[in-house]
């Protein structure tokens, strides 16, 4: 989550749009290739769609426009298709580090008018989606502004998602020609960003701090706009660390090649100055050490994250990596000596602690300063234990004859 | 988050009671509910869970709070 990296702005094509109108456009119909040319195909595709521009290309979840005062505004539609799922697939899955981004300006959904409400979203796909499914029957319009593709709270963090921005989308789409109100409904969590007094200031309008999550949106304008206090409370629930996973997971194999390969050549170094054999059967243990460690660190101590002693994630992360380590021990008990086995399971729990550490900056409830506290405390013995570890398993293989 | 805490006696939260005008933004934006208000004034009543994300420092009208999170 922290480690998205913003790219260059993309604002306002959306707005540039407004002199056309949508009826102006016609539909086009490719010429029909006439029986037995050589053309060949049998079915024609798709035709362009009469919202098609040249040089644009339709989100697939637009399902019209509307005319507005200040130009035609997309209307968007509230379920989520094949298209979005895959596309939130590829993101979440760590190895896509592309923006998953849409264009920044006014959407709507359903048939807003000038009372309607007007909701602000990041302009990270998944945050928009998360939204828009929640606004099943429900009028509104939803001021997507420029956060680089980031997520709400990452974006309030890292300064994207601010009272200037919000100002500045709010005067380059023309909002107050839209809507009589003069309220802005902006996710909780923005909060860390957005300054409400100076956004009125700004723009004239009144920032209400909606619900954290989408999904309490409908409940909270039923209630007149009010969020009760659990819907102002984050949770970090299994779900919300399982989704989590597969960013840790890659972040931690990009360096794995190198230490995979440290691994292999320090295995073979011994009393017989370098041995091919002892380099692949000792390297072997060892790989799946450091292997074993990855699961550990990244995949169990994230999800199990509440359930495992400790508060400090350097802890929880030895407490997971100590059993598969312990486990590795007695598998090999009598094919090691007792130096192996100390590094073995200083590999293992060293490794998984660091990645654990790690996972501090995806969680919505670690102190900076926290972290700070914790990373002065276990980097050293982390550095040291490793060091010990090297230290053992390659005199190990000295002390063979 | 009752189930997940995290290091006590770290975070760098601070409320100037004196400058509270009790407005309740504290209370309304914190993610942790880590402000109360009572008798117009606010109060830290869980500065453990704060996760010093800022923004009751960022929405607080009279800069009663403050916060400086990394500098532990
Ligand atoms: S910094 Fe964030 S978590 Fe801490 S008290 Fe303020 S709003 Fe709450
Ligand atoms: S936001 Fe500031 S003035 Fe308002 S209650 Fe909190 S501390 Fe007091």
């Amino acid at each position: 989550m922290g480690d998205m990296k913003s790219g260059e702005s993309c604002c306002g094509n959306e707005n540039d749009s407004s002199a056309h109108n949508s009826e102006n456009y016609e539909v086009l119909l490719p010429m029909a290739p006439s029986a037995g040319d050589e053309c060949g195909g049998s079915s024609l595709g798709e035709s362009s769609g009469i919202y098609d521009l040249p040089g644009y290309k339709l989100w697939h979840f637009v399902e019209d426009f509307i005319d507005t005062a200040a130009g035609i505004v997309p209307r968007v539609k509230t379920s989520i298709d094949r298209e979005d799922q895959y596309g939130t697939l590829k993101a979440r899955s760590g190895f896509n580090r592309m923006r998953y981004s849409i264009t920044p300006g006014l959407y709507c959904v359903g048939s807003p008018d000038k009372d309607s409400p007007v909701m602000v979203s990041a302009n990270y796909k998944l945050s928009f989606d998360a939204l828009r499914k929640e606004l099943n029957g429900i009028n509104t319009w939803v001021l997507v502004i420029d956060t680089r593709g980031i997520n709400v709270w990452c974006a309030a963090g890292e300064g994207t998602f601010s009272t200037d921005e919000v100002i500045n989308r709010v005067k380059l789409t023309g909002l107050e020609k839209v809507v009589n109100n003069r309220e802005l409904i902006l996710p909780q969590l923005s909060a860390t960003g957005v300054n409400a007094k100076k956004v009125k200031k700004g723009c004239g309008f009144k920032v209400v701090w909606g619900p954290i999550r989408a999904m309490d949106i409908k409940r909270f304008l039923d209630a007149g706009k009010k969020a009760e206090s659990e819907m102002r409370l984050v949770t970090f629930s299994f779900f919300e660390r399982v989704v989590l996973i597969p960013i840790e997971f890659s972040m931690a194999i990009k360096p794995l090649m190198w230490i995979l390969l440290t691994v292999f050549i320090l295995s073979g170094i011994g009393s017989d100055i370098f041995s091919i054999s002892d380099s692949w059967t000792r390297g072997l243990l060892m790989a799946s050490a450091v292997i074993s460690a990855v699961f550990a660190g990244a995949v169990a101590a994230p999800a199990l994250l509440p359930w495992i002693p400790g508060k400090a994630f350097s802890v929880k992360g030895a407490i997971t990596g100590l059993i598969p380590g312990i486990c590795l021990v007695l598998f090999n008990f009598k094919s090691i000596m007792f130096l192996e086995m100390a590094a073995i399971v200083l590999v293992i729990t060293i490794l998984s602690s660091y990645l654990a550490m790690n996972f501090t900056g995806a969680t919505p409830f670690t102190s900076p300063t926290g972290v700070e506290a914790e990373m002065k405390k276990a980097i050293p013995l982390q550095a040291a234990g490793i060091i010990i570890a090297v230290i053992a398993w390659v005199g190990a293989n000295f002390l063979t004859i | 988050m009752k189930d997940l805490r995290y290091l006590p006696d770290v975070s760098t939260i601070k409320l100037n009671t004196e400058a509270c005008i009790g407005c309740g933004t504290c209370e309304l934006v914190c993610p942790h509910g880590v402000f109360q208000i009572a008798d117009k004034k606010a109060g830290i009543v869980d500065s453990d869970g704060c996760m010093e994300c800022g923004a009751c420092a960022m929405n607080c009208p009279v800069e009663a709070i403050s916060v400086s999170p990394g500098v532990g």
